[in-house]
C-alpha cells in the first residue's frame, strides 16, 4: 500500500523523530511508495538522511515557513491526495498532535495516536497504543479505508535501506493562515532536546536546592544525556517548566532514565513508565519508584551521583 | 463573549485500572470520576477568568450518558453559567468531536478551550478534529492564553522552545499546564450549580471511525535490581552489558 509520512523540521533539518516514523511508513508500506512530505527550509543532508529510510519521494512544500496547524493539514492532505496514500504517519510529538487530527478530520479518516508498534493488518488493520497514561494497552482497530497514525517516538526504532528518494517542490494553495507565528523562544542552553533524547538524567526534591544541579547535568553531559526533573522541582522554580516529566508535563520514553531524589509518585511514574530501562538512587529504599525501577541504588544522591560519574567517566574512556 | 469549554470525565489518577467484557471495556467498578484535569484546571478555569474580566457567558459540554451529570454538576461549581450533554456514549474521538462541533458551530462561540488530553485515552485529538470540522484556527497545548477585540494571544511549549503567537477568533485552543491555576468550587458555588440549567440535547449520530478491540496491562516489572552504594561501576557495566542502554 502506499504510505506518505509527515516529517517535521526544526532548525533546518528535519526532527529525530521523524526518521522514525518515515522508517515505520517505509515497512507499513511493505513494496508499495513511501513518500515524505515536509516544509520549511531543510538542508540537503538531511533529505537525504530521511531518503535513507526506504523512502521513494519527498515533496518539500520550501515555501511555507509557518506552523499553522490549518495550514499543515491542508498541505498533508493534498500531498496525501498527489501520492494515492492510505496510510499517513506522523511522529506523536507538538507538531503531529497539532496537525494529525485536523487532517483526519479533513480526510475523514480514522485516527489513533500514540501508537507503539507495527499494526496487524491480519484481515482488519489494527494497532497498539498506551492508555491510562501507561497502566495499560488498547488494541485499536480501523473502520475507514484512509487511516492516520501518530507514532510515539523512540517505540519501534529504524532501520536504513539504500532506497534514494525523488525530492520535487511541492506548494500547493493552502488558503491564507488565522494563526500568526510573533516570536519563539528557544530554550537557552546547548542541552540534548528532551524530547529527542534516548537517555535521560533526571532529579526531584531530594537534591535540596537548585545549587545542586551541577552534578546532574555533570553525569548527564558525561552519559550523552537530556537532563529532566520532577514537578515539585520546576514549580518551586529550580528548574525550567520544559523539564516537568509527569503527569502534567510532558511523557518521555528513554532508553534510559535515572532518577535521582524523586520519590516516584503515581503523576510522575505516568510522564516516564515508557522508560525501556529505569534506574533509581533514592535515600529512602521504601520510595514508591523503587517498584518501577529496573535497578536501584538505596544511597545519598551527595555520594552516589560523583561516584556515578566518575564510573562512566571511566566507562567511557575504557570505550575510546 | 461567548465561550465554549468541552468536559471530558477520567478516572481518578490513583484508580485501579481494570476491564471487563473479555477485556473490551474499562471496568468503572468502585472507580472515582473527576473532571479531566486538564479541562479542569487549566481550560475551565481560564475560560471562566476571560468571562470575568471581558463579560459574556461560559457554556460547558459533553458528549456523554446520564453518569456526567456530577461531572457537569462540578463544572458548574466552578463557576461555568450553563451545561449542556450531548446524549449518546461515544466510543471514539471522531465521534465526540463531531457532536461538539456541531454544537459549536450552531451557537456561535467565539471561543472553545479544551484541555490539551484527557488522562485515560491520551489521544490529543478532540481539538485538533472540532477546529477542522468547524473551519476554524486551532492551537494545542496553550500555556497562556489571553483575548483582545478578536484576537488571542497565545504562548505555547514546543520542541526546543516556547512559541507566541496570535489567533483570529473564533479558534479552538486546547489547554496544558500554566494556563491558569486550580479552583476549588466553594459552598455558594455548589449551591448556585444546583439551579443552574443542564440542558440534554439529541445527538446527531455521528459515526465511530475506530474502535478498541481489547485491552491489556503491561507485563509486570520484575523486582528492582539492587546495587550496592559502594559499588557504583558495577551500575554501569549492568547499563552497558546487561541492558545495553548505553
Amino acid at each position: 500500500m502506499n504510505v506518505l509520512v509527515f516529517a517535521d523540521s526544526f532548525n533546518g533539518s528535519a526532527v529525530k523523530a521523524a526518521h522514525e516514523a518515515a522508517s515505520y511508513g517505509a515497512k507499513i508500506a511493505n513494496g508499495g511508495n513511501t513518500s515524505i512530505v515536509t516544509y520549511g527550509e531543510i538542508s540537503e543532508s538531511s533529505m537525504n538522511e530521511l531518503a535513507s529510510y526506504g523512502i521513494t519521494n519527498i515533496l518539500h512544500a520550501n515555501g511555507i515557513n509557518d506552523m499553522d496547524p490549518a495550514r499543515l493539514a491542508k498541505l498533508v492532505e493534498a500531498a496525501a491526495n498527489e501520492t494515492g496514500a492510505e496510510v499517513v504517519i506522523f511522529s506523536h510529538d507538538y507538531t503531529g498532535k497539532s496537525v494529525a487530527p485536523m487532517l483526519a478530520a479533513r480526510m475523514k479518516a480514522g485516527l489513533v495516536t500514540g501508537v507503539i508498534d507495527y499494526p496487524s493488518t491480519d484481515g482488519s488493520f489494527t494497532v497498539k497504543k498506551a492508555v491510562f497514561s501507561g497502566k495499560a494497552l488498547a488494541e485499536v482497530k480501523f473502520n475507514t479505508e484512509k487511516k492516520v497514525i501518530s507514532l510515539l517516538p523512540n517505540s519501534v526504532g529504524k532501520t536504513k535501506t539504500e532506497a534514494s528518494a525523488n525530492v520535487t517542490v511541492f506548494n500547493p494553495d493552502l488558503g491564507t493562515s488565522s494563526v500568526t507565528i510573533k516570536e519563539f523562544k528557544a530554550k537557552g542552553g546547548e542541552g540534548i532536546l528532551l524530547t529527542e533524547a534516548e537517555l535521560v538524567v533526571s532529579a526531584g526534591r531530594g537534591l535540596k536546592g537548585p545549587e545542586n544541579w551541577g552534578m546532574i547535568e555533570e553525569l548527564a553531559k558525561e552519559l550523552g544525556a537530556g537532563t529532566a526533573c520532577s514537578r515539585p522541582v520546576s514549580d518551586i522554580g529550580w528548574r525550567p517548566h520544559h523539564e516537568h516529566v509527569g503527569q502534567t508535563g510532558i511523557a518521555i520514553r528513554p532508553n534510559l532514565y535515572i532518577a535521582v531524589g524523586i520519590s516516584g509518585a503515581i503523576q510522575h511514574l505516568a510522564g516516564v513508565n515508557g522508560s525501556k530501562v529505569i534506574v533509581v538512587i533514592n535515600t529512602d529504599s521504601d520510595a514508591p519508584f523503587f517498584k518501577a525501577a529496573d535497578y536501584g541504588i538505596v544511597g545519598d544522591a551527595f555520594t552516589v551521583v560523583p561516584k556515578l560519574i566518575a564510573a562512566v567517566k571511566e566507562f567511557k574512556a575504557a570505550q575510546a | 463573549m461567548n465561550i465554549l469549554v468541552c468536559i471530558s470525565k477520567a478516572p481518578d489518577t490513583t484508580s485501579k485500572i481494570t476491564f471487563t467484557d473479555g477485556n473490551t471495556k474499562f471496568n468503572e467498578d468502585g472507580v472515582q470520576f473527576i473532571v479531566n484535569p486538564y479541562d479542569e484546571w487549566y481550560a475551565l478555569v481560564r475560560g471562566l477568568e476571560l468571562k470575568e474580566t471581558l463579560g459574556g457567558k461560559l457554556t460547558i459540554i459533553s458528549v456523554g450518558g446520564a453518569d456526567y451529570e456530577p461531572i457537569l454538576r462540578k463544572a458548574l461549581a466552578i463557576g461555568a453559567d450553563e451545561a449542556v450533554r450531548i446524549d449518546a456514549n461515544p466510543t471514539d474521538s471522531n465521534q465526540v468531536a463531531a457532536e461538539l462541533a456541531n454544537y459549536a458551530k450552531a451557537n456561535n462561540f467565539d471561543l472553545v478551550l479544551l484541555g490539551k488530553e484527557t488522562i485515560n485515552y491520551n489521544g490529543s485529538q478532540v481539538g485538533g478534529m472540532m477546529a477542522a470540522m468547524m473551519d476554524v484556527a486551532y492551537v494545542s497545548n496553550a500555556s497562556k492564553l489571553d483575548v483582545a477585540g478578536t484576537t488571542a494571544s497565545i504562548e505555547r511549549e514546543k520542541q526546543g522552545g516556547t512559541e507566541v503567537l496570535e489567533a483570529q477568533l473564533p479558534c479552538v485552543i486546547s489547554a496544558a499546564k500554566g494556563m491558569a491555576e486550580q479552583r476549588i468550587p466553594n459552598m455558594r458555588g455548589i449551591m448556585a450549580a444546583r439551579s443552574k440549567p443542564l440542558n440534554v440535547i439529541a445527538a446527531s449520530g455521528a459515526a465511530a471511525l475506530t474502535e478498541t478491540v481489547s485491552y491489556t496491562l503491561p507485563d509486570a516489572k520484575g523486582a528492582v535490581k539492587l546495587i550496592d552504594p559502594e559499588n557504583v561501576a558495577e551500575l554501569v557495566n549492568l547499563l552497558h552489558n546487561e541492558a545495553k542502554v548505553i
